[in-house]
């Protein structure tokens, strides 16, 4: 489905994830982010977004575990930074998909 | 999610068991729980404490002995689920262990950290690690016996204290 996310028609999935994750920006990003009641979006959230945009476009498989492993942020720090489900909504702001995974 | 539907806030998880494949779903389940934004308690009763103890924790083993679903493991092994395992096998030497490195295998495949790494990764995801006084007063464990992330020695009264709050719910396990 279609949806404007800080004027700019994006396709998401029924749950806002977008669909295509070249149509992401850093506007779109803070939009979501707000949103998800994550505001602002700091240094250390771009960061942690950039890496899961690497990761995906790479084809890897993202857990928890992965993230805290990757160098870029601890676990805590990931917690931190987005409360209330760390994979999950840095995933929606990253503009990826959502994270399949139990780990 | 729908309005009616109260959501789980809480999840306290109670881990009695303390072989390989007793004490990962409890594992799991409260990571998952971390990952969705619940809270997450684990608290580690009777033989739980396996998990816990500095000198077992890393060595704990799939139960083999009377664990009639092992025909489960076998496509592990290139079988069929169906390829029957006799009870009785399991109680060869080697076979637990065996089974213990063909599920270790496979987990780490899944990037299911080894037990200590996953309390580490519960720890710091902010849910808490609690070991049972009862349990540690029959076993001859004292705190400094434990890994160095649970957070405290409960009484099962403190357990239900620290349980406390509506969308808590407790498993046992």
């Amino acid at each position: 489905m279609k949806k404007t996310i800080a004027g700019t028609e994006v396709e998401v999935n029924e749950e806002g994830y977008l669909t295509d994750m070249s149509q992401w920006n850093e506007t779109i990003a803070t939009a979501i982010a707000s949103d998800e009641g994550i505001s602002p979006l700091t240094e250390a959230h771009i960061k942690v977004v950039s890496y899961l945009r690497d990761q995906q476009a790479k084809g890897t498989a993202i857990t928890i575990r992965s993230m805290g492993k990757s160098g870029v942020v601890t676990t805590k720090e990931l917690y931190d930074l987005f409360p209330g489900g760390p994979l999950k909504k840095s995933s929606k702001i990253a503009g990826i998909p959502k994270p399949v995974g139990c780990i | 999610m729908s309005d009616d539907k109260q959501p789980v806030k809480k999840m306290s998880i109670i881990v009695s068991r303390g072989s390989l494949d007793g004490i990962y779903p409890a594992l799991i389940m409260a990571n998952g729980a971390r990952m969705e934004g619940i809270e997450a308690s684990l608290f580690f009763t009777f033989f739980g404490l396996n998990a816990l103890a500095n000198q077992t924790l890393d060595h704990l083993k799939v139960a083999t002995v009377g664990n009639s679903a092992l025909n489960m493991a076998m496509p592990m092994l290139g079988m069929p689920m169906t390829m029957p395992f006799p009870t009785w096998m399991g109680a060869l030497p080697g076979v637990s262990a065996f089974a213990t490195h063909l599920m270790n295998k496979e987990m780490e495949k899944l990037d299911i950290p080894p037990v200590r790494e996953f309390l580490e990764l519960i720890s710091d995801s902010g849910g808490k690690i609690f070991a049972c006084k009862l349990a540690m007063d029959m076993f001859k464990l004292k705190k400094e016996d434990l890994m160095d992330r649970v957070d405290g020695v409960l009484t099962v009264g403190d357990f239900y204290n620290e349980s406390a709050g509506a969308g808590t719910h407790i498993l046992f396990t």
